[in-house]
């Protein structure tokens, strides 16, 4: 593919046009991409027409075009916060003087690691939802879940550009794996465990992009601090796609908050499960399950990884900014931990505490949204109350994740976790359940059981808008 | 804080589990973190201390001599996606620079033994690394026959030790991976500086690992790779098994009692005594007696003793500098000994206990402390234990008027127990003038050489009479002993190893030399330096100056 027909197919403000390093990795790597998408991308929907959004430009405007396309052609692009002049590094060592425009020698494993990492997640998530357009509760879902799959695949091309564009050949080795590796391949998994677990249904669909995709927006935002200038500006970028996935996944299980308590008030005995939809009590276990294992994406409570990241500019908190502090060399910061069966307090120095920064930054995000579900059900009239689990609930990895506790964050033995589980966390025969209710639903201004319509359709079309056209 | 003990028994081993299937081993590394050789630091994912080790030696050694139909033995680990992340960081940062050394020594040891099982014992070693192999972790694989790493994508063998700490491999890593696996050195060059590691077919094209294999095909492939294994040596016949009993040594304030050996300490003068005592009887001589004394069998429970007093000295007697060593009993005993021991070499146990004998020797020869053998009045320096005396830096004999002071050559002393560099001691010894060991084993075959013809052979390092022998013997260790330790080390490593380099000698010479010298340099272990701020907020300073 000749320079110029590669910078037509592909929208971008990274000078496409010119830069021969990056049109000789493209042209090698934008089939292989393609191929990646027809095998792993949505089953049975890959020619229908979508109502889709696609990014342009990055001016205001530019990057919202919507028209109706078939998501193999998706015009995947890349782009950058464009440059700001004279900027400098916001935090850590080095901290007051120049962002690097290029990769410093001495972070280029770290940084490339990081951005692996992260672009990992991107078609992994894909994968895990392909399946899901066959049991869609209405064409407006349908084609939230499709938009947030291409928007994944356009994050993977933004960390594939920066792994192409700065990372040489070992870059574009990372390029290639990221197509390599599959969600759940007991040989080639993704690198994180929460990417390997298939999403099987819509329910989990919109807890991951509640919980998950908002974990998230917080390695993004994190990344938009970095003093690798080209990160920052491409993370900045993701930012404003991931926000429409949050935006997805609350308002989904706000639909189904709100579904739930018209089903209850129409049963005799308030059950929702006997009207077809998902009862409260239910949801919340799948909640405490979701954000729990979201919460371990954080990593440790106490990591010197975290500390080394920020020491050298690579990562910095969420919204840097809205700190004083911006070495963290002197202070300290208060952190449980589980010694001798007792949960106690320690001290422990800012900068190993990163990861902790950020969670509770986004435990605090995730409940302002837990507030809104609630106001449904009390608008309802329904007294029930949906909790986020205690931080210390179901982890896996950091100071918890030997110890067993309830959602309140009380300490249980062995004995009394297993007798408790099953209150807890969704159970075998839930996953049958909700399977079960997940009838596809696919006439323009229909919607299954379950849910109930959105409050206005995407870009000021009605919910009876044909947002996707079956091949 | 309580002396370090290397006695251990699978049946209380905390990080390791040893599965016997006939001809098949599996050593699985599964490092229980609460379980650290001291307070202060946690072993997580599979890291290391000298407790592990400790336990790693044991079931090696074991494997030798308990289980004599294990032809391969596959090392692995049941931690998820972790085969062995190598030493703990934080355990070498609360560690004194003496500790750390011996440590480094003990683990080097570990990993030629297993090297030399699989050259001596024909006992075949398979690293399967089932997930991430880094620093020791890849140590302990490149001492194994063939490496195994399994290919999800993501797992890597990798030496970060230079880009994370500032330090080098410390268990014969570097050298092993240009001379021993053949790495070209440019490569290793990338490979050494690239914290992360290499990973899948890359790893095996630059000779890093022998195969790999995807996770839902590694257990086959580890099985396929064992057989190839199992096929070079399935000629090889050891045993009979014998089991190795307890050592029932006592140690106490300045005394260790075992049945052979004893050590006396005198701490304020920073030296010591160590006695190695002959059979108290005539030792049996035909095989299957031989085999019926099992593990206390002179040969072999003498030399576990000797091994086990020399580490209890390294690791817990750091200031004891200076060290006599004495033998004493009756000659014949341990010529016999010998004897019978190297004409029943066709007898696998027997020729593992030759085997034991020469790993505590060179164990002996890379003690870094000053040994001053000393023949006197009750001594039999004789066939092996003359090997005591050969190996020490200096050999102190008594003159006496009745010529009961002497060594006794033999067979044992012709190039039966070589050191590190592959050369008998008398070879070290004689380096210049080789023909003087003919000499020396000639004259043996007639018995005692008394104090006076044995300087006249150039055996003792110095031969004084009744009246001298004491105040000479006494100046010498006391000036000794007022030397620096660290200037004593280098010398002694320097002289102690006369001719050729092998990949041992190199190894033990690197460490010494570089990766003691960086340890003990700022830019890792001072204030600023990676290892002190390793898991700490701030990042190290370096001095940027060359040599």
């Amino acid at each position: 593919m000749a320079g110029m027909a590669l910078n037509d197919k592909i929208p971008n403000n990274v000078d496409l046009s010119t830069d021969k390093r990056l049109q000789r990795a493209l042209e090698k790597w934008q089939p292989n991409y393609i191929n990646w998408w027809k095998e792993m991308g949505p089953v049975g929907h890959q020619a229908d027409s979508v109502y889709l959004r696609t990014a342009l430009s990055v001016e205001s405007g530019g990057w919202a075009n919507f028209s109706h396309v078939k998501m193999p052609d998706y015009r995947w692009g890349i782009f950058l916060e464009p440059k700001t002049a004279d900027k400098k590094i916001g935090f850590g060592d080095n901290m007051g003087k120049p962002v690097w425009d290029e990769v410093p020698g001495e972070f280029r494993n770290a940084l490339r690691r990081l951005i692996v990492t992260q672009g990992d997640t991107e078609p992994a998530s894909v994968e895990q939802q392909r399946a899901l357009g066959d049991t869609a509760p209405s064409l407006y879902d349908m084609r939230n879940l499709f938009q947030v799959n291409v928007e994944e695949g356009r994050h993977l091309w933004a960390m594939v550009y920066l792994l192409h564009r700065y990372f040489g050949r070992d870059g574009r080795e990372e390029a290639e794996d990221l197509l390599m590796r599959r969600s759940g391949d007991e040989d080639k998994p993704r690198i994180l465990g929460a990417f390997n677990e298939p999403t099987d249904h819509w329910l989990s669909f919109f807890l991951f992009a509640m919980f998950t995709d908002r974990d998230g927006k917080y390695q993004l935002a994190a990344l938009a601090e970095s003093a690798f200038d080209p990160l920052a500006r491409t993370c900045s970028f993701m930012l404003t796609e991931e926000a429409h996935h949050l935006f997805v996944g609350e308002t989904g299980v706000g639909r189904i908050i709100e579904r739930t308590c018209e089903l209850m008030k129409k049963d005799p005995n308030d059950d929702a499960r006997a009207q077809g939809g998902v009862d409260l009590p239910t949801l919340q276990k799948y909640i405490n399950q979701w954000y729990s294992v979201c919460l371990d994406l954080f990593g440790g409570e106490s990591s010197s990884n975290a500390a080394d990241s920020f020491a050298s500019g690579l990562k910095g908190r969420y919204k840097e900014k809205k700190y004083d502090d911006h070495q963290c060399m002197e202070g300290f910061k208060e952190i449980d931990f589980v010694e001798g069966g007792k949960i106690i307090t320690k001290e422990i120095a800012m900068r190993s505490a990163m990861n902790e920064y950020l969670r509770e930054d986004y435990i605090t995000d995730c409940q302002r949204a837990v507030d809104r579900w609630n106001k449904i059900i009390s608008k309802a009239g329904i007294s029930f109350e949906i909790r986020l689990p205690s931080s210390r609930f179901n982890r896996n990895i950091g100071n918890f994740s030997d110890y067993h506790f309830d959602p309140s964050g009380k300490m249980l033995s062995d004995v009394e976790w297993e007798a408790q589980k099953a209150s807890f966390v969704s159970s075998e025969e839930d996953e049958i359940y909700v399977l079960s209710i997940m009838k596809p639903c696919t006439e323009p201004g229909k919607i299954a059981n379950w849910i109930a319509p959105p409050r206005r359709g995407i870009n000021g079309q009605p919910f009876e808008y044909e947002y996707v056209k079956k091949a | 804080m309580d002396p370090i003990r290397f006695e251990t028994h699978p049946d209380r081993y905390n990080h390791w589990k040893l599965e016997i299937n006939d001809e098949r081993a599996r050593l699985v590394m599964q490092v229980d973190p609460e379980f650290p050789l001291k307070p202060g630091y946690e072993l997580k994912l599979n890291s290391y201390d000298l407790g592990v080790d400790i336990e790693l030696a044991d079931a090696i050694t074991r494997i030798r001599f308990e289980h004599p139909n294990v032809k391969v033995v596959t090392i692995t680990s049941e931690v998820d996606r972790c085969f062995c992340s190598g030493a703990n960081i934080y355990m070498l940062g609360l560690s004194s620079h003496t500790f750390k050394i011996n440590f480094c020594k003990f683990t080097n040891e570990t990993r030629l033994f297993i090297e030399e099982a699989s050259k001596n014992s024909g006992i075949r070693f398979l690293a399967a690394c089932n997930g991430a192999t880094a620093g020791g972790g890849y140590e302990l694989a490149l001492a194994c026959d063939d490496i195994v790493l399994v290919d999800d994508g993501n797992s890597t063998v990798s030496f970060p030790e230079t880009p994370l700490l500032a330090v080098l491999p410390g268990t014969g890593g570097l050298t092993r991976l240009v001379d021993k696996r053949h790495v070209r050195r440019d490569r290793a060059d990338v490979f050494c500086t690239l914290a992360e590691g290499i990973k899948g077919k890359r790893a095996v094209e630059w000779g890093l690992v022998d195969a790999i294999f995807t996770k839902s095909k590694f257990a086959e492939g580890i099985k396929g790779r064992e057989d190839m294994l199992a096929e070079q040596v399935k000629d090889a016949v050891r045993g009979p098994s014998v089991a190795l009993k307890p050592l029932d040594s006592t140690i106490e304030n300045n005394t260790y009692t075992y049945k052979y050996v004893s050590v006396e300490l005198d701490r304020e003068a920073r030296t010591g005594v160590i006695t190695v005592r002959a059979p108290s009887e005539a030792p049996p001589t035909d095989a299957a007696a031989m085999v019926a004394e099992g593990s206390d069998l002179w040969s072999l429970r003498c030399f576990r003793e000797f091994h086990d007093a020399l580490l209890q000295l390294r690791l817990n007697e750091p200031e004891v500098g200076v060290l006599t060593v004495k033998t004493t009993g009756n000659a014949d005993y341990v010529l016999a000994a010998d004897k019978a021991l190297l004409a029943n070499q066709d007898n696998g146990f027997l020729r593992e206990v030759k085997l034991l004998q020469a790993r505590a020797l060179r164990s002996y020869d890379l003690t870094a402390r000053s040994f001053f053998a000393v023949a006197d009045a009750d001594s039999c320096f004789a066939g092996i234990l003359l090997e005591l005396a050969l190996g020490a830096d200096r050999f102190y004999m008594l003159e006496d008027d009745d010529e009961k002071v002497g060594v006794w050559t033999s067979d044992a002393n012709a190039d039966q127990y070589l050191t590190s560099n592959g050369l008998s001691r008398f070879r070290l010894h004689f380096y210049h003038t080789p023909e003087m060991i003919d000499a020396a084993l000639a004259r043996g075959t007639e018995g005692m050489i008394a104090s006076v013809e044995a300087d006249k052979f150039g055996i003792p390092t110095i031969v004084a009479d009744e009246i001298d022998f004491e105040d000479e013997l006494r100046i010498a260790i006391e000036e000794r002993a007022s030397l620096s330790p660290d200037a004593l080390t280098g010398m002694e490593a320097s002289l102690r190893f006369v001719g050729p380099e092998t990949m041992e000698t190199k190894i033990f010479a690197r460490l010494s030399a570089w990766q003691n010298w960086i340890f003990t340099r700022p830019n890792s272990t001072g204030e600023r330096g990676a290892i002190t701020l390793y898991g700490q907020p701030e990042r190290p300073n370096f001095d940027w100056k060359r040599t």
